[in-house]
């Protein structure tokens, strides 16, 4: 083991969080930042030459190597867990800007209820008509002191979108359901596709109040705060799990690493994979890692900053014995806690024209929010919560695509009969989406598994999770809300039914793990406090969406960058000055 | 070192393509050739025989258009099993393994190329002789199998990945569904064309970028 020189700030992690925090601090203070990255360097020019379906969007060339290091999953305690093999339900980044570098681009913010949840929906129903083991809990922070630091955000990636409430004034066009916001979006909406076109004409038609789908695909030329340009999206139709070859799609590599790259009290180290947070005494001491090599090193630090995904985020809290796990059976405990995922759903439709689907970029498309977070729900079936339904056009590839037929179209899936069927339905079926709130409940967390181990011999990360009576509702209401809209589309939905079926990780789902080292106003609920300063060890502060009690219905990047500039004031004004615990 | 293995076919099959040598350097096959023969990465010939009737079982060319054979699948499906993925290094496999939920997914032990030489033990050396009746009813048999629905996914992709990866020769998947291949820009079309069918002439990535793409089956297993 190497020692190495001391820093003041380690980070650990260089994605949207990590250099986000490191741009704060590097360009407001004098402080010398290290990011450590466990992936490899990433750049614009890396990416000239990724449109290729195969490589990217099937063999995933773009994540962390599964082989080195996965999860387990089991869908209840009593059941045995295995590993998750290949990937499916999500798709972890590697390298420098994390999965922000082959993200979709949704940025929404989200609704102000889901910041005071226990508390918005014990007045709307009353305590006794929530699930008894409902764990959504209040963030300790609000939707009004998150604001400037959404706007913050939006600006850094040049949001493009269409206000629906500026202010409290609410504006035909845009999402009036949304929360008040002090500013319009930085650049206006996407183009349209063909079906978002008449996803949009459809739903207005039948009362609901569509409005585009606020992208980190730039729809014009712009020029951040920070004097960062980039080009407007040309709707390639390579967004998700793509780098944008010409820097359109916002990626920690375009924005914050221009700027980054300007400050000497900044490095960033690849290749170096942390496997501790070293502490001793209630005082993280720096952390140690592992380089591409072998070789290990320690690298002390004043601060600590943990910033990769959800997933090691928590396996490192864990493997660093910091924090008090979770036990789902006494209630007691918090790390792993409130674990989530998003419900997915929604409804094939089925056209007699051609789409054109192979154009697109991540977030074209248009959506409603007339049933996002409560809206229009009277809880008395239940269902207490739903989410945005979209019709999106990301750019459809020829390999993921061929072969959607309607059902008994087609005795088999291969053979002269459904080739024929193939060709015969190819670019005529698109896919009206639910975006839904995962709500937290007590037997959904995470925890080290008993058996499998990452390449280092370290044990992964375990899931337990499933889907419940809730979440089924969900996505039963989110098709029968479809199969009323596909019509006035001219489309045909199908007519499978959601099957209320248990949690999978073979089928892609989203990338939005949530929880485990959630914020919260005290240390017996939360990990953090609501400056995610770790309760524990106040020079540890612990960022991203493991922070999130349970998930709004919005795709939650956006979120979790408002949530870590509101951190970094807190770091940068109060504790730097004077380090203490702040709450 | 393994012996050179080659798979002999007519040019005419392949129409007049790209393809990488085992050296990764990119000859032109000529349609006007007569046979060609194509270095093997992985298969033995007589393997390659046995999955490319596979593949045409699945996709295969008939009226509705050319299919597995003229796009070349098995040759795609041969770098791919020779390449990192057949050897599994980018799956998780470490032990123990054991059966679980199918929401698990697969769970075995075996890589591509293991199963693949079990999934070609099962077919029989001679797949490719037997009447095409049979060849079906087999495969029918195998339906459910691992093999079976990597053989199915691999033949898809086979048909439309780019063809730097050893299929989809002569852009002939592409043309098949009205894919364009990667461009540049839509930029002034995406909001045009609504209900009518726009299909712009396929290129591939080498075309588009004017210069050799690099497939990930080429990086060392």
């Amino acid at each position: 083991m190497t020692n190495l020189k001391p820093v003041d700030v380690a980070i650990i992690g260089g994605g949207w969080t990590g250099l986000a925090m490191a741009k704060e601090l590097v360009s407001r203070t004098s402080v010398s930042v290290l990011a450590l990255e466990r992936g490899a360097p990433r750049t614009l020019a890396d990416y000239a030459m990724d449109m290729d379906e195969l490589d990217y969007a099937i063999r995933l060339r773009m994540m962390q190597n599964i082989a080195e290091e996965t999860i387990t999953h089991r869908h209840s305690a009593r059941d045995s867990a295995v590993p998750v093999r290949q990937y499916g339900s999500f798709h972890p980044g590697t390298g420098v800007g994390g999965a922000g570098e082959h993200w979709t681009g949704m940025c929404f913010r989200f609704m102000p209820d889901i910041f005071t949840l226990r508390t918005h929906l014990t007045e709307k129903h009353g305590a006794a008509h929530l699930p008894a083991d409902l764990a959504v809990q209040d963030w300790g922070v609000t939707y009004d002191q998150l604001e400037p630091h959404y706007w913050y955000a939006e600006q850094m990636m040049g949001v493009s979108g269409k206000a629906g409430n500026l202010g409290g004034k609410l504006i035909d066009g845009g999402n009036i359901f949304e929360s008040p916001r002090s500013q319009e979006y930085p650049t206006p909406p996407l183009k349209h596709s063909y079906a978002s076109f008449l996803f949009k004409e459809a739903t207005r038609k039948l009362g609901y109040h569509p409005y585009p789908t606020p992208a980190a695909n730039l729809s014009e030329n712009f020029t951040n705060p920070d004097g960062v340009t980039r080009p407007g999206c040309v709707y390639c139709g390579h967004c998700s799990r793509f780098g944008c070859m010409i820097g359109a799609k916002s990626q920690p590599t375009n924005t914050l690493l221009p700027v980054l790259r300007k400050h000497k009290s900044f490095q960033l180290r690849t290749g170096s994979w942390v496997r501790r947070i070293v502490h001793e005494n209630g005082r993280a001491t720096g952390v140690q890692f592992t380089d591409a090599n072998g070789d290990e090193f320690f690298q002390p630090a004043e601060t600590v900053v943990l910033a990769s995904f959800t997933l090691n985020n928590v396996r490192l809290l864990y493997l660093s014995k910091i924090g008090t796990p979770y036990d789902p059976a006494a209630g007691k405990g918090t790390l792993g806690r409130n674990l989530t995922h998003q419900v997915q759903g929604g409804a094939r439709i089925f056209f007699d024209k051609p789409l054109n689907a192979f154009m697109g970029a991540g977030c074209v498309g248009q959506r409603i929010s007339d049933y996002d977070g409560g809206n229009g729900l009277t809880g008395e079936d239940g269902l207490l919560r739903l989410g945005m339904l979209s019709a999106n056009s990301n750019g459809e590839l020829p390999i993921a695509s061929f072969g959607a037929l309607p059902p008994g179209t087609s005795k088999a899936n291969w053979g002269a009969e459904w080739k024929a069927a193939s060709l015969q339905w190819r670019d005529r079926v698109a896919q009206l989406s639910l975006a839904g709130e995962h709500m937290s409940y007590r037997q959904n967390y995470m925890d080290l598994d008993p058996s499998y181990t990452d390449k280092f011999g370290d044990p992964l990360l375990r899931f337990t999770l499933n889907w419940t009576d809730h979440e089924y509702k969900q996505q039963e209401f989110a098709y029968d809300l479809s199969a009323k809209i596909a019509p006035a589309m001219g489309a045909k939905v199908d007519p499978t039914r959601p099957s209320r079926a248990r949690y999978n990780v073979i089928q892609y789902q989203s990338t939005h793990i949530q929880g485990g080292a959630m914020m919260g106003a005290t240390p017996e609920t939360s990990v953090v406090n609501p400056y995610l300063q770790h309760w524990d060890v106040p020079n540890l502060w612990v960022l991203g969406a493991s922070s999130f009690p349970q998930n709004a219905s919005g795709n939650p990047t956006l979120t979790a960058l408002a949530v870590t500039y509101w951190a970094a004031d807190a770091v940068i004004n109060k504790y730097l000055k004077h380090p203490r615990r702040l709450a | 070192m393994k012996r050179r293995e080659f798979l002999t076919i007519p040019a005419s099959a392949l129409g007049g393509t790209l393809l990488y040598t085992l050296a990764r350097e990119p000859f032109r096959l000529q349609a006007q050739e007569g046979t060609v023969k194509v270095p093997l990465r992985f298969f033995t010939a007589g393997e390659a025989r046995v999955i490319a009737t596979a593949c045409e079982r699945i996709f295969p060319s008939d009226a509705n258009g050319p299919g597995a054979k003229e796009a070349g699948v098995v040759i795609y499906i041969d770098r791919q099993l020779a390449g990192p993925y057949g050897a599994d290094k980018y799956r998780y496999t470490k032990g123990p393994f054991v059966d679980s939920y199918p929401e698990h997914g697969y769970q075995g032990k075996e890589n591509p190329r293991e199963t693949y030489h079990q999934g070609i033990a099962k077919l029989g050396n001679n797949f490719d002789e037997l009447p095409v009746a049979e060849q079906i009813q087999k495969l029918q048999s195998m339906e459910k199998t691992h093999f079976f629905q990597l053989l199915r996914a691999h033949t898809i992709e086979g048909m439309f990945s780019d063809p730097m990866h050893g299929g989809n020769a002569g852009l002939i998947g592409w043309q098949l569904v009205g894919f364009p291949g990667p461009r540049m820009s839509y930029k002034e079309d995406i909001d045009q064309h609504f209900g009518a069918e726009f299909r712009p002439k396929p290129a591939s990535l080498e075309q588009i970028m004017r210069r050799p793409g690099k497939p990930w089956e080429d990086e060392k297993a």
